[in-house]
This record gives C-alpha cells, sequence and structure tokens, in this order.
C-alpha cells in the first residue's frame, strides 16, 4: 500500500530567526528521496516540522499512509508517530543508561507497536545481528557505529511506514557511514518503505537516493529528478565539491 | 513480584514497625517516627517527578504547605476527620500540580527548578495574606489527647503515626508499581533524552503532566495532618526551605533511580536529624543534610543504590 509525504510551501522560524522559507517537496511511495545540505541550512528543522517537534508558521505537511490522507500540521508529535511515521534523529538520541533491548522495547512504545512487539524484534536482532549479541549491554557503550544501527532498529521498532533519517553519517567513520547507509537501503527494501532523508554527504547519500533536493539557506536551491541530475550538477559541485 | 504481594510485605512491614514501637511504648518513637515517615513520602513523591523523569523540583515545600493549609482552612470551616482531609489534599495539590507542570514544564534543567522555587514564594505569600486560616500569625489547631477506636482508647500520635505509615506504604507501592509499568518505562525516556522519547512516540507533555499530578498529590497528603501534629501552624513552618531541601537529598543520597533510594535516604537523614535534635539542636539540621550531600556527591554520585549496584557489577561474573 502507498504511503508518501507532501510538504507544500512550508515556513518555520525559530523566534525571529527565518530557518525554513517556502519550501516544498515531497517523497512518494517506495522512493528513498535525499535531503543534501551543509550544516546550518535547515535540514534537521524540516524533519523536526513533519514530526510536530517544531511548528510551521506556514504550509501544509500531508502525510499519505496505506491511501489515507493525513495533515500532519497541528498534530502531536505522538499522533504523527501513530500514523507510522519514525524519525532516526541525528545524533542517534539513545537512551544510553538502558540496554540494547531495552531501547528497542522503547521504540515499541505506542499501543499499536505493542501489538507486534515480537515479531519486530526478531527482525530487527535477524537484520542487525551484532544487536542480538549485544542485548544485554548498556547502548552508551556500544561504538559509534553499532549506536547508529541500535537508532535504526529502534525506529523499525514502530513498524512505520514512512522513515526519516536525520543525518545518519554524524560522527561514523566512512566506512561505518557507507555500512549505515546500505543498511537503510536493506530495510527499506525490506519493508517496503518510504525515506527520507536529510545528509551532507552527498556521494554516500546518492548511492540509495532515487531523488533528491538541495537545501540552502533554507530554500530548495535544486530539484534533482533522478540520481543522475543529482550527479551531474553545477549547484552541488559548487557547494560540496569545490569545483 | 508484582504490585499485590509487594503491598503486603510493605504492610507487613509496617505493621511490624507498629508491633515495636507498642512493645517500646515511648511516645517519643511516634513523634520521632512520625517525622521520618513523612519524609519518607515527601522524598518517594518528589523522586516520581525528579528521579523517575529527572526534573528536578523545588517546590516541595509548596505541596506540603498547601496540604497543610487545605487542613487549617477545613479546620476553620468544619472540622473532618484527617482521612478524608489527606484525600482533599491530595486533591487540592494534584490540581495545582498539573497547573505548574502545565506552566513550567516548557522549561526544562535549571530553568524549570527555578520556576518551582518561585512557585513556593508565591503560595506561601498568598497564605501569609490569607487571613482565614491564620495569616502571618499562624492557625492552632486542637485535638483531644486520645481517640477512641471501638472501645480501644489510643493516643492521638499513634493514630497520626499510624495514619502516615499507611500512606507511606501506599506512597512506596504506587512508586514501585509505576517504575515497573509502562508509564515507568516512559518516564526513564523523558529523562534520558526528551527528545529521542518524542521520536519513539512517546507522550512526552501528557507523562510529565501525570508525573507533577502524582507528585503533587502525594506531597500534600504528606502535609495534611502536619497541622494536628505541630498543634500551631504558621506559614513559616509549614513553607520550610527543609522540605523541599531534605526531599531532593534524600533520593540523592539513596539513589534515584529506585523506589529503594528515597526510603534509605529518608530513614539515614531523618533519623540523624531527629538524632541531632535530641543531642546537639535543631539548628543543625540542614548542616547535616548540607554536609551528607556533598560528601555522596563525591563518594556515590548514584546514591547507595548506585554504589550496591556498582559493587554487584564488578563482582564475580
Amino acid at each position: 500500500m502507498a504511503s508518501s509525504i507532501t510538504i507544500e510551501n512550508v515556513h518555520a522560524a525559530y523566534g525571529a530567526v527565518r530557518v525554513i522559507e517556502n519550501v516544498s517537496l515531497r517523497a512518494d511511495a517506495g522512493e528513498t528521496v535525499v535531503l543534501l545540505g551543509t550544516n546550518g541550512n535547515g535540514k534537521s528543522t524540516l524533519m523536526k516540522c513533519i514530526m510536530g517537534i517544531v511548528r510551521p508558521a506556514s504550509g501544509s505537511i500531508v502525510a499519505e499512509i496505506d491511501g489515507e490522507k493525513h495533515n500532519l500540521v497541528g498534530l502531536q508529535t505522538e499522533q504523527i508517530v501513530d500514523l507510522g511515521i519514525a524519525l532516526v534523529p541525528e545524533g542517534r538520541r539513545l537512551f544510553p543508561k538502558l540496554t540494547v533491548e531495552e531501547n528497542l522495547l522503547l521504540g515499541a512504545f505506542r499501543k499499536k507497536a505493542r501489538a507486534q512487539i515480537k515479531g519486530n524484534l526478531d527482525f530487527c536482532f535477524e537484520a542487525f545481528p551484532r544487536l542480538a549479541e549485544r542485548r544485554r549491554q548498556l547502548a552508551g557503550s556500544m561504538s559509534g557505529g553499532e549506536q547508529q544501527m541500535l537508532a535504526l532498529a529502534r525506529a523499525l521498532m514502530l513498524a512505520p511506514r514512512i522513515l526519516l533519517v536525520d543525518e545518519p553519517s554524524v560522527g561514523l567513520a566512512p566506512q561505518l557511514v557507507s555500512r549505515t547507509i546500505d543498511a537503510i537501503k536493506q530495510l527499506k527494501d525490506h519493508y517496503q518503505l518510504t525515506v527520507l532523508m536529510a545528509e551532507q554527504n552527498f556521494t554516500q547519500a546518492i548511492r540509495i537516493a532515487d531523488r533528491g533536493y538541495v537545501i540552502v539557506h533554507g530554500k530548495i536551491a535544486f530539484e534533482g529528478r533522478s540520481a543522475d541530475e543529482l550527479n551531474n550538477n553545477d549547484l552541488i559541485r559548487k557547494f560540496y565539491l569545490g569545483m | 513480584m508484582n504490585t499485590l504481594s509487594f503491598s503486603a510485605i510493605a504492610t507487613a512491614v509496617g505493621l511490624a514497625v507498629l508491633a515495636f514501637a507498642q512493645w517500646l511504648g515511648l511516645d517519643y518513637f511516634y513523634f520521632a517516627g512520625y517525622t521520618i515517615l513523612q519524609f519518607i513520602v515527601l522524598a518517594t513523591a518528589w523522586n516520581i517527578l525528579g528521579g523517575y523523569c529527572g526534573y528536578v523540583n523545588f517546590g516541595t515545600a509548596a505541596f506540603f504547605g498547601l496540604g497543610a493549609y487545605t487542613t487549617v482552612f477545613m479546620y476553620k470551616l468544619y472540622p473532618l476527620p484527617i482521612p478524608l482531609l489527606m484525600l482533599m489534599s491530595a486533591v487540592v495539590c494534584g490540581i495545582v500540580g498539573f497547573g505548574m507542570g502545565y506552566l513550567t514544564l516548557r522549561l526544562r534543567g535549571a530553568f524549570f527548578s527555578i520556576a518551582t522555587l518561585a512557585m513556593a514564594v508565591v503560595v506561601q505569600t498568598l497564605v501569609i495574606n490569607w487571613d482565614f486560616v491564620g495569616g502571618s500569625r499562624g492557625a492552632y489547631i486542637l485535638h483531644p489527647e486520645n481517640l477512641e477506636f471501638a472501645g480501644l482508647k489510643v493516643n492521638y500520635i499513634v493514630y497520626l503515626f499510624v495514619l502516615m505509615l499507611i500512606l507511606a506504604v501506599v506512597a512506596l507501592a504506587s512508586a514501585r508499581a509505576i517504575e515497573r509499568s509502562q508509564l515507568g518505562f516512559g518516564f526513564a525516556t523523558i529523562r534520558d533524552d526528551e527528545l529521542a522519547a518524542e521520536a519513539c512516540g512517546v507522550p512526552t507533555l501528557r507523562l510529565k503532566l501525570i508525573a507533577t499530578t502524582l507528585s503533587g498529590a502525594f506531597m500534600g497528603m504528606a502535609g495534611a495532618p502536619f497541622p494536628y501534629y505541630i498543634g500551631y501552624l504558621q506559614p513559616q513552618s509549614a513553607f520550610a526551605l527543609d522540605y523541599a531541601v531534605n526531599s531532593i537529598a534524600m533520593p540523592m543520597i539513596g539513589g534515584t533511580t529506585s523506589w529503594v533510594g528515597p526510603l534509605v535516604g529518608a530513614v539515614l537523614l531523618g533519623s540523624a536529624q531527629q538524632y541531632a535534635t535530641v543531642t546537639i539542636s535543631s539548628a543543625v539540621n540542614l548542616l547535616i543534610v548540607g554536609l551528607m550531600l556533598v560528601a555522596f556527591v563525591i563518594i556515590a554520585p548514584n546514591g547507595l543504590i548506585g554504589l550496591v549496584q556498582k559493587r554487584l557489577r564488578r563482582g564475580p561474573p
């Protein structure tokens, strides 16, 4: 069943500081869409707008979950999570003093997710065998890569339809970034998710992207309708590659 | 062990304490014990918000004092039995806790703490200027020396002691039940990382409001019998800083992550204070609290519970 998200003309600000100006983008069913941009351009804020953590000043955010449309603006974060939209927050944000297993169980805090807790837990341990080995270990004592895997797995415990991933590469070694990106692709294929990923690491993000947007100073500077278009673009060369 | 059997055991322990007190036959034991039990309730109530959710509340005195003044108000209006007054105080302080939570929970960390401290001052000022409950003059609450229960003559202090004992058992059983429930799990996520909690779909605001309401209600219940205990209540003693400081220090010394912490901390610190009151002077109470807090921050930052857990973990695998 189709799940997609459409953002139209969204403005957002922290007090007087405008962070997002007139942003429109969409992620269609089964797509992996990347949101590219360097630090401080509004990627995370946009993610927070979708999740209802930051309330946009204007504009609409509509999610279609299994064919049913929901307007997300004005909903509480827990209601948005209930709809089947999960966020992997920037910097992982695990519960460091709880064990791996407890972190995962907390992912399924919502009633709907609790019903399928057993199956999802098994799947997470199957997808990330490392986590199964460390299920009794404190989350804070694992390596950065393992923590990122746990953050992904925790979001999956919600059995989401749409997955938002905010900068999965933060603080990871290049090899681990690559592995994390691969993991996102695998999970997407298995669960038939729609993925919206904010990322700075252009070359890694583009590997799994169907489409993408470049966000500069809170505005969409470029829309790439395919991975190729993103790859061969002057703006991206200018902004990222310094050419 | 489920909540029911825990409650049964806690009740049995409570009865044992009561039997011991009867065997001792010392009125002073009841007086001192009442204060310690009262601090067990206050520390446990504080810990629901401060320990489980990580929101440090400096406003214990506001709730305690409000509970006490609910009793004074009713005493002037129409004296009711104390158990009823406790329920009324619970309702009043639960509502105030809910309101305080709603107004202040956008604030985090030190800002939240300062807001709660300010609330204690506001409530105290209101009571000082409210003539009906005695204002700054205070109010006398008279009680008979003895009570009759089914033909049995009971000393009034024993009655108060038993009430507080029951409340302590209820508070501890509730705290323990919360700790092991979905609710307690949610509280722990708020303590560890509120943003991550929201991303997991934890309804953080609702849970925090539940915590402030419950915490406030228990503090109010602890305050309700206080006017009968002390006989003469004035704002300075009902809203004393001692309550705020003690109910923070006790869970910290015991350990904030479990119901055992506030219990151990309250018994330890409460007894030390009672001992000091008798042997040295009641003025050194806060000094003892301060010194113990400093010592524990250095030796055992996670409280006695943390110290024990560390030992267990380090032991043979």
